[in-house]
């Protein structure tokens, strides 16, 4: 594997095959040669890249609960400044502090002490993958379940379509703190996350990134597609490609003509009963809000 | 000096009439913690409050982090003490049940985060008042718990418990009993700052996240073949306590003059009957046993200070011939013996003791007063033999 892909997140960790996340930390920790400080909440990442003895992280790393990696992150944030101030760390060296959450612990349980880290504006760069459902613990339903999605909590049936609500706008909430810097990214689209890190890691105060992670196991489809179902998540103006910066929207990858939504549905075993009969109706719905979510985007970039 | 209701001018500077939670801020101050997350929760304000307005007007240098919750304070003081600084905060009651989570991570991660607490009682119903219950219900943990008395307790157990826990790398709990001594003006004596600084040193970690030469790995999964080997170590550093605790009260009993056992004995040598309690109502005692004393009764005291880890040994010894005990808790036994009457239990289980009675009295449930007349109607009580297994006082 190559040397410098690997340099912060060494192989031999046990994320699932076909699965993004290796790809999502080290784009991003990849974008900068300051010395990083890892913080991680719960959850894949987590689980596979530290089991005792081993670590596949060649940085500093921390994991201390599920719902408190900002806070976690925050008081890392505290100790850099207190540690200055005492001259125990040089006034030129550099420190990022980046952390990883997956939708649950951002979306979800997280949110708050998220949203407190946002608010007191402490230097960090956060990112969320966002595979759609509480994936370490097998596929139940979080807020960021897309609307229809069968999942281990919202089986669909006789009687249900799936996820009933629809997907929590965490980039409007995260937005909403006044950061500098918030951004919309998929793992299937490397050269733009990587934009996207380098510009984030290179501010100070509070910054986001919000990454689509499909994941093999809860959207079932086969390993080797990863990358294809990811651009058909853009290419269907399902999942957007954007930036928030310094007040304005920036669009970063648009097409004439997007791909129907059900393209990208079809290829998932989490959406196949919507092709049912009967079910019409969800995809409809879908498509309409996708095209909503597009207009309201369009809307904001043109401002 | 700040003129403030928390605080008393006095002519000494040395002196001086502090409540409980000032004389918290005034220890703090002393040690210049480098990271302090807080979270206001009523009666633990005026520690935060007091030491708030010390970092603005530059008698500290510490960061504040004003988090958005106890689990939060809690979260960001695990970050700050992993990344090498010394952190600390305060808490009480709901917030010490919200930060439950994270407690056994800080003694898990053996991070010696020093906590205040002003113990108060945990809802439902809700009450704002003194009692242990908070701090009992988190009695397992991995916490160091010491109880004080009054503000100079406080003061006192804060620079012992910091040494005890950077010693251990186990976090502590200095606790004083919510309003009664967080709110209450009491005399007590500081130490020089330099003299504090001396005894508590530099924190020098021993393992920082930090340190980017050597990278770390902090809270990984531990799976069966090695999580019981990492509790291990954790009983071990409790345990460890318990043998560092004279050599540091000794030291510390070199620059304040004050002596620190591990617990207190008052009368208790040759006491027939005594009282076994914890925080500011062993003052209450010591008053009762004073007068009962006076009338030639041979009453006696026991004052827990060191509640984790539990001195059994000591505490056995300093009771083995007393022959009626009184242990008064300050918390709700749902379906178990009330946690200091237990540990009295076990205490004098190990060294066999058999031959005295020993009666549990339940009092002062969400701040309920307790007066010199209850504690002397305990003595009293304890001359006659009773069936009753549990007693409460001053129940309506």
């Amino acid at each position: 594997m190559n040397k410098q892909l690997t340099k912060k997140l060494a192989p031999g960790h046990a994320t699932c095959a076909g699965c993004g996340i290796p790809a999502i930390v080290r784009t991003v920790l990849g974008a900068t040669d300051d010395p990083v400080v890892v913080v991680n909440a719960t959850g894949c990442l987590e689980v596979t890249s530290t089991l005792y003895p081993y670590s596949a992280w060649k940085v500093p790393w921390i994991h201390n609960a599920f719902e408190n990696a900002a806070a976690t992150a925050a008081g890392v944030d505290g100790a850099v400044k207190a540690l200055r101030k005492k001259s125990k760390i040089p006034a030129d060296k550099k420190i990022k502090i980046v952390v990883f959450g997956g939708d649950g612990g951002t979306y979800d349980i997280g949110l708050q002490s998220f949203s407190g880290a946002l608010e007191r504006g402490h230097d960090f760069l956060y990112v969320c993958y966002d595979n759609g459902a509480y994936m370490n613990t097998g596929g139940q339903r979080s807020g960021a379940t897309p609307y229809g999605a069968d999942t281990e909590t919202t089986p669909a049936g006789k009687n249900s379509f799936g996820k009933k609500e629809k997907r929590k706008d965490l980039m409007s909430i995260v937005i909403a703190h006044h950061l500098k810097y918030a951004a919309q990214a998929n793992v299937a689209y490397l050269t733009d996350l990587k934009m996207k890190a380098k510009k984030a890691l290179e501010m100070e105060g509070p910054r986001f990134l919000l990454v689509l992670q499909p994941c093999t196991n809860l959207w079932k489809y086969p390993t080797s597609e990863y990358v294809r179902i990811g651009k058909l998540a853009t290419e269907t103006n399902f999942w957007p490609l954007y930036e928030f910066e310094n007040g304005k929207y920036k669009i970063n990858w648009a097409t004439e003509n997007p791909k129907p939504l059900e393209e990208f549905l079809k290829t998932q075993g989490r959406f196949k009963h919507l092709f049912k009969p009967g079910n019409e109706k969800v995809i409809e719905e879908m498509q309409k809000a996708v095209d909503e979510e597009w207009r309201r985007l369009v809307n904001l970039a043109e401002i | 000096m700040r003129d403030d209701k928390n605080r008393v001018m006095n002519l000494n500077k040395n002196n001086l009439a502090l409540t409980g939670g000032a004389a918290a801020a005034e220890a703090l101050k002393q040690i210049n913690p480098d990271v302090m997350p807080v979270y206001p929760i009523t009666p633990q304000t005026p520690i935060i409050e007091v030491f708030a307005k010390m970092v603005a007007d530059g008698e500290a240098a510490t960061v504040m982090i004003e988090v958005e919750s106890e689990h939060s304070a809690m979260s960001a003081a695990v970050g700050a003490q992993a990344a090498g600084a010394r952190a600390m905060t305060a808490s009480s009651s709901q917030g010490i049940m919200l930060m439950s989570e994270i407690l056994p991570i800080a003694s898990g991660m053996r991070l010696p985060i020093l906590m205040f607490v002003s113990a108060r009682a945990i809802s439902a119903p809700i009450n704002i008042h003194g009692d242990h219950e908070d701090v009992m219900a988190v009695r397992d943990l991995g916490w160091i718990q010491f109880f004080s008395e009054n503000s100079q307790e406080v003061y006192d157990n804060t620079f012992i418990a910091l040494k005890l826990a950077e010693k251990a790398r186990m976090p502590a709990m200095v606790i004083m009993d919510g309003f009664l001594t967080s709110h209450s003006v009491e005399n007590l004596e500081i130490l020089e700052t330099p003299l504090v600084r001396k005894f508590i040193g530099e924190y020098e970690p021993k393992n920082n996240l930090l340190d980017m030469e050597n990278p770390m790995t902090f809270g990984p999964v531990s799976l069966p073949n090695s999580f019981f080997e990492f509790k291990r170590q954790q009983i071990e550093a409790m345990n460890g306590v318990l043998t560092e605790y004279e050599n540091v009260a000794e030291e510390y009993e070199k620059i304040s003059g004050r002596n620190h056992d591990i617990f207190e004995s008052y009368q208790l040598d040759d006491a027939e009957r005594a009282i076994v309690v914890a925080g500011s109502t062993a003052g209450t005692v010591k008053v009762a046993v004073d007068e009962l004393r006076e009338q030639g009764e041979k009453v006696g005291l026991l004052k827990i200070k060191l509640f984790r880890p539990f001195p059994y040994q000591q505490i056995a010894e300093a009771l083995k011939n007393v022959k009626n005990i009184a242990v008064l808790d300050r918390t709700v036994p749902l379906g178990s013996n009330a946690p200091i009457f237990s540990e009295i239990i076990n205490s004098l289980f190990e060294l066999k003791i058999s031959n005295c009675q020993l009666h549990s009295y339940i009092y002062g449930l969400g701040g309920r007063e307790i007066f010199k007349e209850d504690i002397k109607k305990v003595f009293d009580d304890l001359k006659s033999e009773s069936k009753e297994k549990v007693k409460y006082i001053g129940l309506k």
